[in-house]
């Protein structure tokens, strides 16, 4: 054991850590008051803590058999059990007094000004600004080589993102969780937000958020292998930085539109597959397309990759109930489905040379499954 | 009380003879003292089988990065870790304690239903044979977690999910026959004279704990069932898409978890609230408080569940219900901390192993119970939630609480089941490596959990390696520490030091007018009790 330690530890030096000690005060009214009940409560059990283990502890220096205590005879004290019955529950209704106001506020989620819908993947976010028409995966952009310990581990190891949620400060904004396949839940340790992401059913949450910076949190609801790795990464930008960048990612949604009625070569359509396999498909079907025995098939040599195309296509864009195997029609947008479908024909010896188009794909989604 | 036993069992040894020579005793034993060492014995097995478990996880969460293992296999170890020491070392090793002490706590000379006994023991090797098979099939083993919550379980799982099922549902038929025979001997064996306020109050913790059984294993036995059925015959009920709710399943499991939680507490507060007093040499303070607190749990253990699931979205008012009923819990829990203090109080206490192991009980479970009183404050808990700090919380409460209390009994009662006293410095060894080995795993969880290390994952961020690493250390010191453990009790079963009938200056009850070593047959004619 000795040995794999020191092994472990030569392994990787640790570029950064800190020693924090207790829950965050955060960002927003909400998440102070939160923070307020906790140190309430965990200051009420300390004093308990104080004068329960201190009788114990003075019993055990003074009243020892060695010392030669004698034993005294009494054994119940109706008007002590009383006490110690009473008193407590004045202290706890107490504490519920501060917690149901502070749970009230957190439940009106009344009167917002920004809505996002925030759906859990296997193994990523996806947000959409209901009002603004913007809508986009949020994914883990921590190298495999930092993960597997082949290159240093950055400042942020596990806790980036290729898209942030862009939220403007001092509004109200209202989240409705959802998944599309198993539970997540999505957490901000800033807002004090936490909330379930239920396939087939809408929660609510809420925050405003006081100042402006990036604010991270994970998945805390255990969602399957990549559980540890879909984290949320929030940049909160002041209102007019934020109304900056809404207008920006609606013309590059304009802009993509136009790509899917271009034609596309089958290079152009490898590169940019290969970049949408490794962020979607690549967790279960592996980089190497062997997928895992057992859980997930394998892509190279199989006969709906190699041979079927209207099967591939099929699976990919309408998914395979009963499995893992999601429905990625609605995910992404035609350039990537085409490139996708293409690279899996063509990737890992399986070179059928056949080429998908985005319009293909449009046609295909178009006529329905 | 009478003093006759030792010539009754005497005299019934010669009519029923003694034990049978060789494995044929033990597969067909109905006597509650051989069921009761198999149990013991296969939850010590199970407890080191799921401490492994523990360990790779552990030695994974070392350092940040994947060294050891892989997400699935990982997700397989913390299922496995958790489902084992639930179902296979906490409970059968109460049951087995129960089988052991509980006829001779009541002065009867075996359980009510021995052959019942006898296949509610037998079917848990082949239960947990069959789990821990599942790691080797293909898709490998359970990797939802102990909470097994759908649709991850059900849609998503993988296809050993259906041995799964098998499995828990022959636990569940063993425990609720254990809990049965519990009853039954409770109920109708006791000597005369011993109304129900004079009963121990091991006696009285395990007959209210196996009403909780008998109420819940069935809700248990239902949800599974359910889940069989939306994985194979195309039911829904755990499925939005098919007109079910996910959040059902949650229901249904906490229905029974939380009760469950409670069934691997409430006899630990029966072998403590002996174990004090004897070593205080000091009547129990508030006996019939602690009778009432201990229902009062139970009671309380049915409505709480929600609290489980503060964030699954419930409304407003079922948050406010779900808080305050888990915050009265505290009020009993404290008047049973508060009794066993003032048993010390003014006591004369002596410090041999049961008691060290006793006394880490009442002060680390009580920083459980404080950690407990934490989540339930709602708004409090959308922050603990399924981080670190819930798996520091159920680990206080069942390591040196539940485990903590088992081992205490082990060291109480086992001169009177081996004949021999225990090596007292050894004990001691033990118990001091157990609580710093204990402390050192789970106290700083609680910083990892507050500081936002979400649970059950396999790597983690930069800012939780120093705390990670220190709770690595203090996992394989309390793991190893336990070896000495068995080391121990190995020990005492070959000495020879010869325990006299009652070990302990101070302690009280019918079990300590047996012989050492408790003859096969004991209490043929029963005692009286005054």
């Amino acid at each position: 054991m000795a040995l794999l330690t020191l092994l472990l530890l030569g392994a990787n030096n640790v570029a950064h850590s800190a020693w924090q000690l207790n829950m965050p005060e955060g960002v927003t009214q909400i998440s102070a008051s939160v923070y307020e009940l906790h140190m309430i409560i965990f200051w009420i059990c300390v004093v308990i803590g104080c004068v329960v283990f201190g009788v114990m502890f003075w019993s055990i220096f003074h009243h020892r058999k060695s010392k030669g205590a004698k034993p005294a005879s009494f054994h119940e004290s109706t008007t002590v059990e009383l006490i110690w019955t009473i008193v407590p529950v004045l202290i706890l209704i107490g504490m519920a007094v501060p917690a149901t106001a502070t749970l009230r506020q957190m439940y009106d989620t009344t009167a917002s000004d920004v809505d996002i819908q925030v759906t859990g993947y296997q193994w990523k976010w996806r947000y959409r600004y209901l009002n603004e028409n913007i809508d986009f995966f949020s994914t883990l952009t921590t190298p495999t080589e930092q993960i597997h310990n082949q290159a240093d581990k950055s400042e942020h190891y596990l806790l980036e993102v290729d898209n942030p949620l862009v939220l403007p400060v001092g509004k109200k904004i209202r989240f409705l969780t959802t998944s599309n396949d198993v539970i997540h839940s999505w957490w901000v340790p800033d807002f004090a937000v936490k909330k379930d992401a239920i396939p087939g059913f809408i929660n609510e949450a809420w925050t405003r958020i006081d100042t402006p910076g990036t604010y991270r949190g994970q998945c805390a609801e255990l969602c399957g292998k990549d559980h540890g790795f879909m984290p949320i990464v929030v940049v909160a930008l002041a209102d007019t930085d934020y109304q900056t960048w809404v207008t920006e990612q609606q013309q590059a949604a304009l802009s993509k539109q136009a790509a899917a009625e271009r034609t596309w070569t089958l290079a152009e359509l490898m590169q940019q597959g290969e970049q949408v396999y490794n962020t979607a498909c690549a967790a279960c079907h592996q980089a190497n397309g062997m997928g895992i025995p057992g859980a997930f098939p394998a892509l190279k040599g199989s006969l709906i990759a190699t041979q079927d195309q209207a099967a591939h296509l099929d699976i990919v864009l309408f998914g395979k109930s009963g499995t893992a195997m999601a429905a990625y029609g609605t995910q992404f947008d035609a350039v990537d489905l085409a490139s996708v479908i293409t690279y899996e024909r063509n990737a890992w010896g399986n070179d059928t040379g056949d080429i998908v188009t985005p319009q293909e794909i449009k046609q295909r989604l178009q006529a329905g499954q | 009380m009478s003093h006759s036993s030792a010539q009754a069992s005497a005299h019934s040894e010669h009519e029923h003879g003694q034990p049978a020579k060789g494995l044929t005793r033990w597969l067909y034993t109905t006597n509650h003292k051989d069921i009761g060492t198999l149990y013991l014995w296969f939850s010590f097995a199970m407890f080191l089988t799921g401490g492994c478990m523990a360990l790779v996880i552990r030695s994974e969460l070392f350092q940040p990065g994947l060294q050891l293992v892989q997400p699935e296999f990982f997700n397989q170890m913390t299922t496995l870790h958790g489902l084992i020491m639930v179902f296979g070392a906490v409970m059968p090793a109460f049951v087995g304690l129960a089988n052991w002490m509980i006829p001779l706590m009541v002065g009867a000379p075996d359980m009510a239903l021995p052959r019942m006994n006898n296949l509610s023991f037998w079917i848990l090797p082949f239960a947990f044979a069959m789990l821990l098979s599942t790691l080797l099939m293909e898709g490998g083993g359970p990797n939802f977690g102990w909470t097994f919550y759908a649709p991850l379980s059900t849609t998503y799982a993988p296809p050993s999910v259906t041995f799964f099922i098998f499995s828990v549902h022959m636990m569940g038929i063993s425990s609720i026959m254990g809990a049965i025979n519990v009853v039954a001997t409770t109920l109708n064996m006791r000597a005369p004279g011993m109304t129900m306020m004079k009963m121990p109050l091991f006696v009285w913790t395990w007959l209210i704990t196996a009403f909780l059984l008998i109420a819940v294993m069935p809700v248990l036995a239902g949800v599974i069932t359910m889940m069989l059925m939306d994985i194979h015959f195309g039911t829904s009920f755990f499925n939005a898409g098919g007109g079910g709710d996910p959040v059902l399943f949650q229901h249904l499991f906490w229905f029974f978890g939380h009760p469950e939680v409670y069934i691997m507490i409430l006899p630990a507060f029966g072998i403590i609230s002996h174990i004090v007093p004897t070593f205080s040499r000091k009547r129990l303070f508030g006996y019939a408080s602690m009778v009432y607190a201990t229902a009062s749990i139970a009671f309380l253990s049915f409505i709480v569940w929600a609290h489980h699931m503060f964030t699954v979205g419930l409304p407003l008012a079922g948050e406010l219900f779900f808080m305050y009923s888990t915050m009265l819990i505290a009020v009993p829990t404290g008047v049973k901390v508060f009794n066993w203090i003032s048993t010390m109080f003014r006591g004369s206490l002596s410090f041999e192993t049961p008691m060290l192991f006793a006394i880490g009980f009442i002060v680390l479970f009580t920083i459980g119970g404080f950690s407990g009183l934490m989540l339930a404050i709602a708004p409090a808990d959308f922050q603990y939630h399924d981080t670190y700090f819930v798996v520091a919380h159920f680990h206080y409460v069942l390591v040196p609480g539940a485990i903590f209390s088992i081992i205490a009994g082990a060291y109480y009662w086992l001169p009177k089941w081996t004949g021999h006293m225990v090596d007292e410095r050894l004990g001691r060894w033990h118990f001091w490596l157990s609580i710093i080995g204990v402390n050192l795993t789970f106290f700083p969880m609680h910083f990892l959990g507050l500081a936002g290390m979400p649970r059950r994952i396999p790597d983690y961020a930069l800012q939780f390696a120093d705390f990670n690493m220190i709770a690595s250390i203090g996992g394989f010191l309390f793991g190893f520490s336990q070896l000495l453990f068995l080391y121990i009790v190995i020990k005492c079963i070959r000495s020879t030091d010869q325990a006299p009938d009652k070990p302990w200056e101070g302690a009280e009850g019918l079990e300590w007018q047996v012989p050492s070593p408790a003859p096969y047959h004991t209490f043929s004619t029963p005692p009286k009790v005054d």
